[in-house]
């Protein structure tokens, strides 16, 4: 080795530019970025995978490609203000710079729906992470047979992406949406997520299922297919821990055997099922 | 049992005591920083040393689950003592490194990434197990996706003289898993130390060309076969002495399918969660970050540090400790270390040095647990 070597790449964030943003529901922004650099290396990311944002000073945390980054290196990312780095992402303002390293993780297995019908079931933020897969369904070069995207949010006003829902719709694209509570005069439905699958039938041989929200909600989701005959092998949930390196060196995601980072965050339920009813995993 | 022609020792030399001081000079004239085993508030610890003056000349230490203390040994051998609560680790992984630093200016800011230590080190005293856990580390910062260079250049810039165990601490268990107490690859000199009623002297085994570099100037003779059978003697003595034990016979299976066992509660009411374990094990490699900024607001960096999955917010979900309990932190490490770890890099995460017993508060000790799981335990 030589002198004047850095530091792995894969650990310098780039530096992204926020050209808009905007609340997109209560303590839910989307920023839209532009990347300085590197901008080929980012365009081949795929739906489901992530990057590290880091907000000057405070910190890093992991956020889904809500839209993926464009050969001009624009991408967006849709963030809940939780914690101190959350915060500060969502507090700059148009014009103001945060860092950004990527893409990690596996995506989602897009390469496995052709001629497939795809089901996508989203809970509350979930919907982010599959939203750059429906768009692909929806206006790419998909050969999937049909898309169901199944909704879930807390009450009608955390219905995420009001306006791409109906361009999904529009495009042929099968949306049913429910939230938890909601007031009288909602005239949608009202319960979990799991209890709109009883009301479409599923081609359960034929069904890829894709499945992005908490935890519990992506169980009991996994099970009503899996009672429903789909099999463990064509539904993929995406799992969320911490993490500070993102490559598989700092050890806080693993999940078992796996690491979210780099193994996942997609992972087929045949390969986590056993692992997803162990508590405090 | 191996048969040796004249060629298999062609690489074996004498070294007598009185020559040893001249090892430490020639790595020194080499330009190496040479770190090597001294002794700091009574256990045997890793540093830079000048001279041999500076090694454990007569100590050997006495080690049990809970327990480490250093003790005279009848003779003044340079390596008559297992290992302490140190590991090379902490030079090729350091505790705490600066990744970048973050400078504002005008409309955003720039990032510099930290340059990388490409200081040439000789590690003069590593174990067979200690060997093995540099390569166990080589596989995790390596051999995946993604290279670790910092990591790398530090590896890459070490030089690696191994010495071959003759008495093991009552905690080490090498032999179970394979990695001990005989030097077998990943060295660049290896030392058997031999002491005798009239004579103290060491068979260098040179293996390779940095190894031999070094070695040129020294007062070297042929050991030849009887060098070669005075050195395997050695470390036949130390595994013969090897009294702790660990079965990893389906191993990986048996703890992946006990989440559940009622051993975790028992093991969780005696863990102290203090993260002894894992700062002492040569293996662990989990880190944080933190990020710094300056009173001007200005300047930014990222700093790792070592961290621990027996820390309450090491796994997060939401912003809500995943492991909340001492049950699951413990479960966690020990699954990692003895079964998930080969899953993940092909090899058990654990190479029997014992310093997570001898360094454990209560004296957990790992190959108790693992055997206290197997009995009970769902197939």
């Amino acid at each position: 080795m030589k002198q004047g070597h850095h530091q792995t790449h894969d650990s310098i964030p780039a530096i992204a530019t926020v050209k808009t943003k905007r609340w997109e529901i209560e303590g839910v922004a989307i920023i839209d970025v532009k990347l300085s650099t590197n901008q080929r290396a980012w365009a081949q990311s795929k739906p489901g995978q992530f990057a590290m944002l880091y907000g000057f000073g405070v910190g890093e945390i992991p956020i889904s490609f809500s839209t993926l980054p464009s050969a001009e290196g624009r991408v967006s990312f849709t963030i809940r203000r939780t914690g101190a780095v959350s915060a500060a992402l969502t507090r700059i303002k148009c014009g103001g710079v945060i860092g950004m390293r990527g893409p990690f993780g596996n995506g989602w297995p897009i390469e496995q729906l052709a001629g497939r019908d795809v089901v996508i079931i989203a809970g509350g933020l979930g919907v982010a992470p599959l939203r750059p897969v429906i768009d692909y369904l929806a206006f790419g070069r998909s050969d999937a047979n049909r898309a169901t995207l199944f909704y879930g949010a807390r009450e009608p006003a955390a219905i995420l992406y009001t306006k791409d829902i109906e361009r999904w719709r529009n495009a042929g694209v099968d949306v049913h949406t429910t939230v938890d509570t909601a007031s009288h005069d909602w005239r949608g439905n009202v319960g979990v997520v799991t209890s709109l699958l009883s009301g479409v039938p599923l081609d359960s041989e034929n069904t890829v299922a894709l499945i992005c929200g908490p935890e519990i909600m992506m169980r009991y989701a996994a099970e009503a297919l899996k009672d429903a005959g789909v099999s463990d092998e064509d539904v993929w949930l995406s799992l969320e821990r911490n993490m500070k390196c993102a490559i598989g060196f700092c050890g806080h995601c693993q999940f078992g055997p796996a690491f979210i980072c780099k193994d996942g965050p997609a992972f087929a339920y045949d390969q986590i099922r056993s692992n997803l009813f162990v508590r405090e995993l | 049992m191996r048969t040796f022609d004249d060629d298999d020792t062609n690489h074996l030399f004498i070294l007598e005591r009185a020559g040893f001081g001249a090892l430490i000079e020639a790595l020194s004239d080499a330009e190496y920083e040479v770190i090597a085993p001294t002794i700091r508030d009574g256990a045997i610890i890793y540093d830079a040393i000048i001279s041999e003056v500076d090694l454990p000349s007569g100590w050997a230490d006495d080690q049990q689950a809970g327990r480490y203390k250093l003790k005279r040994r009848n003779d003044e051998a340079l390596f008559g003592y297992a290992v302490g609560p140190h590991s090379w680790k902490k030079y090729l992984h350091p505790p705490e490194q600066l990744l970048w630093r973050a400078k504002k200016k005008e409309g955003g800011f720039d990032i510099h990434a930290a340059p990388i230590d490409t200081r040439k080190r000789a590690f003069l005293g590593v174990r067979a197990c200690e060997i093995a856990a540099i390569e166990i580390q080589d596989r995790v910062f390596l051999r995946g996706p993604h290279i670790d260079e910092a990591y790398r250049a530090r590896r890459e810039n070490t030089l690696i003289i191994a010495v071959n165990c003759g008495d093991p601490a009552a905690t080490c268990f090498c032999v179970s898993m394979s990695t001990g107490p005989a030097v077998r690859s990943g060295y660049d000199i290896a030392i058997t130390e031999i002491i005798s009623e009239d004579r103290h002297h060491f068979v260098i085994d040179a293996a390779g060309d940095a190894g031999r570099t070094v070695l040129k100037h020294l007062p070297l003779r042929p050991a030849g076969k009887k060098g070669l059978q005075a050195a395997e003697a050695v470390t036949a003595h130390a595994q013969q002495q090897m009294k702790r034990s660990l079965d990893t016979d389906g191993l990986q299976a048996l703890l992946q399918n006990n989440a559940d066992h009622p051993q975790w509660d028992n093991v969780a009411s005696r863990c102290l969660s203090c993260t002894n374990c894992t700062a002492v094990c040569p293996t662990c490699f989990c880190t944080t970050v933190e990020d710094h900024t300056d009173l001007s607001g200005e300047n930014a960096e990222r700093v790792q540090h070592w961290d621990s999955c027996f820390s309450g917010s090491f796994s997060e979900l939401g912003g809500a400790p995943v492991r909340r309990s001492t049950k699951s932190r413990y479960r966690q490490w020990m699954t990692h270390k003895l079964s998930t770890w080969i899953d993940q890099f092909g090899t058990s995460g654990c190479v029997g040095c014992g310093r997570c017993i001898a360094w454990c508060p209560a004296g957990i000790d790992i190959t108790e647990e693992a055997a206290a799981i197997r009995k009970g335990a769902n197939s």
